[in-house]
C-alpha cells in the first residue's frame, strides 16, 4: 500500500513536471539569432501583410494614423474582452526598448519579456510560421514609426482565463509549425500561402474554432460565426466564393466584390492592408485561396 | 365543404401566414436596400472601367457618376426608422450602432455625397481622373460598412 501511494505521488510529480515543462515559456535568445539584422525598407511590406495596424492602431484610424500603434482596440471573445496594447516605438508605453530577441519571442512564441504568456487574441500562432528575417525587417521598420505615450489598457477577462499560465497548456495543444494547407502548390500559391497563413492570418477569422478556442484545421477557411455575435464570417474556400483569381485579387485591392458590393466589418481593414502590397502578392494570395480544399 | 377541402384550405392559410413571417417585408428596409443596389450598379459601371474590365467611355462614366450624385441627394430620413436594426427585425444587416449615441452614419453619408460630387465633376475627363475620384467614394462605402453593416448570415 505504501508502495502504491508512493508510486501515485511520483506519477503525479512526473506528470506535473511534464506539464510544467510543456507549458514553460520558451525564449528566443540573442545567440539563437546571432547575425540577424533587419532592413526597415523591406519591413514595411511585412508590416502591411501581417496586419499589425488593424489591431494596434486606434479604432477607425485611416491613412497615416494607421502607423500610430497606440493600441486600445477591444476584441470581444467567449473568454472576455482583450485590448491591444501600445506597441509604438515609445520606450515607456510601447516596445521601443525591446531587443530583437524579445520581439521575436513575443511574435513567435507568445511570451513577454517578463516570461508571461500572451493570449492568442494576439495571432502569434500565425506569426510563428514567419521567416525570422521578415520579422527582423518588420521590427526595424516599426522602430521608424511614431512614438505614442498612450498607456495600454487592461484586458477584461474572467477567471480561469485571467491566469496567463493556462495559456501555456493551450499553446501545448494548439501551437503548430506547419502550414494548414499541406498540398502541393504552384510556386505562386506557395508564396500566397506564406502571406495568407504566416502573415495575414486569414484563418484567424475565416476558420471555425473548437471548444477551447483553437482553430479547427479540418474546416480551414470554411467560415465562422462573427465574434460580435451576429452574422457569419464567410466561407472563402473556392467553391463557396465562386470568384476568379482576378476577382479575388481585385477585391483585396479595392474592396469591391464582383457585383460591386463593398467589403465591410473587419475585412475592410484587412483590405486597407492588402492594398499596400504589390499586385503580384495579391495575385499570389488569390492563387492560394483557389488552392485551398473546398469546405461545404 | 369536404374534409379534404378544409385541410387544403387550412394548409394554404398556414403556408401564407408562414410566408408572411418569413418575409417580414418592411418598406423602409426595402427602400434603403434598393437604394444601395442602385449605388452598386452604378459603381459597377465605373469600377469595371477602373479595373480595366471594360473600356472607358466618357459619356457612360458621366451618366453613372450623375446617378450616384443623385442618390446621395435623396433625403435619408424615411429610410431608417427606429427599430429596423438587425437585432430587432429579420431581413436587414443594419447594425444597432447606426441609431446609437455617437453614430457617424450621417457624417459618412455626407462623405459619400462629397465623393460623388467630386466624381461627377471629373468622370467624363478621362480614365485616370475618373479612377482617382472613384477612390474617395469607395472609401465612404467601405467605412460605413465597416462599422454599421453586419456580415451576411
Ligand atoms: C488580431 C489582433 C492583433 C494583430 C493582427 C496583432 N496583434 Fe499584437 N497584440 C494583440 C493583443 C490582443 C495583444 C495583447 C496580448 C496579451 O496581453 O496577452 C497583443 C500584444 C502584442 C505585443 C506585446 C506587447 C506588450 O506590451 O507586451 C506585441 C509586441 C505585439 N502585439 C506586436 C504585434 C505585431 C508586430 C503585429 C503584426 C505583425 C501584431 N502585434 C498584430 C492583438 C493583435
Ligand atoms: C452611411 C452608410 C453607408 C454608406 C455610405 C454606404 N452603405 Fe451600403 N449599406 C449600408 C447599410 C447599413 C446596409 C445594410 C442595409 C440593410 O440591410 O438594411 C448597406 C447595404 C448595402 C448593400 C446590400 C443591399 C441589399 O440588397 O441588402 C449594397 C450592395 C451596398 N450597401 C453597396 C454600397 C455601395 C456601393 C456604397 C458606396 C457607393 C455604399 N453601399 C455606401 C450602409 C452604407
Ligand atoms: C479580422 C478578421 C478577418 C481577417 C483577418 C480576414 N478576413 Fe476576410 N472577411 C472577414 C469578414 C468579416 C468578411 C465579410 C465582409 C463583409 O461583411 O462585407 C470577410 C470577407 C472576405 C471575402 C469575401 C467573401 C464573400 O463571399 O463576400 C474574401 C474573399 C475574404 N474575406 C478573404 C480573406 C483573405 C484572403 C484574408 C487574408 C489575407 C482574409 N479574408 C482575412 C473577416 C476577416
Amino acid at each position: 500500500m505504501r508502495g502504491f501511494v508512493r508510486f501515485v505521488v511520483i506519477l503525479g510529480l512526473v506528470a506535473g513536471a511534464a506539464g510544467l515543462w510543456l507549458t514553460r515559456p520558451v525564449h528566443i535568445t540573442d545567440t539563437d539569432i546571432a547575425g540577424l539584422t533587419g532592413d526597415p525598407a523591406a519591413g514595411e511590406a511585412v508590416f502591411w501583410a501581417a496586419g499589425c495596424a488593424s489591431c494596434h492602431s486606434a479604432d477607425d484610424a485611416e491613412g497615416a494614423d494607421r502607423l500610430i500603434l497606440s493600441g486600445g482596440q477591444a476584441f470581444p471573445s467567449e473568454f472576455g474582452t482583450f485590448r491591444a496594447p501600445n506597441i509604438s516605438s515609445d520606450a515607456t508605453h510601447g516596445i521601443g526598448d525591446w531587443t530583437l530577441a524579445q520581439f521575436l519571442t513575443a511574435l513567435q512564441n507568445g511570451i513577454s519579456p517578463e516570461g508571461q504568456h500572451y493570449y492568442p487574441a494576439f495571432p502569434y500562432t500565425a506569426y510563428r510560421l514567419a521567416e525570422r528575417q521578415d520579422l527582423a525587417d518588420l521590427y526595424a521598420f516599426m522602430q521608424t514609426l511614431p512614438a505614442s505615450d498612450t498607456p495600454s489598457e487592461p484586458h477584461d477577462v474572467g477567471f480561469p482565463f485571467s491566469i496567463r499560465r493556462a495559456v501555456g497548456a493551450w499553446n501545448a495543444l494548439h501551437l503548430r509549425d506547419d502550414f494548414a494547407v499541406e498540398d502541393d502548390l504552384s510556386a505562386e500559391a506557395e508564396r500566397g500561402r506564406y502571406l495568407a497563413e504566416a502573415l495575414a492570418h486569414c484563418g484567424e477569422c475565416h476558420t471555425p474554432r473548437n471548444a477551447l478556442g483553437g482553430l479547427d484545421l479540418a474546416n480551414w477557411l470554411g467560415g465562422a460565426p462573427d465574434p460580435s455575435g451576429r452574422g457569419t464570417i464567410p466561407n472563402v474556400t473556392p467553391g463557396a466564393i465562386g470568384w476568379s483569381e482576378g476577382e479575388i485579387a481585385a477585391y483585396l485591392n479595392d474592396g469591391f466584390t464582383p457585383d460591386f458590393d463593398v467589403a465591410g466589418g473587419h475585412m475592410r481593414s484587412v483590405i486597407l492592408n492588402m492594398a499596400e502590397l504589390t499586385e503580384a502578392d495579391r495575385a499570389a494570395i488569390a492563387a492560394y485561396l483557389l488552392s485551398v480544399p473546398d469546405m461545404p | 365543404m369536404t374534409l379534404t377541402r378544409i385541410l387544403i384550405a387550412s394548409a394554404l392559410t398556414g403556408a401564407l401566414a408562414l410566408a408572411a413571417t418569413a418575409q417580414e417585408s418592411n418598406p423602409a428596409v426595402d427602400a434603403r436596400q434598393g437604394q444601395f443596389q442602385v449605388m452598386a450598379l452604378n459603381i459597377g459601371v465605373l469600377g469595371n472601367m477602373a479595373r480595366g474590365n471594360t473600356d472607358y467611355d466618357a459619356e457612360t462614366a458621366q451618366a453613372a457618376a450623375n446617378n450616384l450624385l443623385a442618390v446621395s441627394q435623396i433625403d435619408q430620413r424615411f429610410h431608417w426608422p427606429v427599430g429596423t436594426d438587425n437585432a430587432s427585425i429579420e431581413g436587414t444587416r443594419a447594425l444597432p450602432a447606426i441609431w446609437e449615441e455617437g453614430s457617424r452614419v450621417i457624417e459618412i453619408w455626407g462623405e459619400f455625397g462629397a465623393g460623388a460630387e467630386g466624381l461627377a465633376a471629373v468622370a467624363g475627363d478621362g480614365l485616370d481622373a475618373m479612377r482617382a475620384a472613384l477612390g474617395p467614394v469607395g472609401a465612404a462605402c467601405g467605412s460605413c460598412h465597416d462599422d454599421y453593416r453586419a456580415p451576411a448570415n
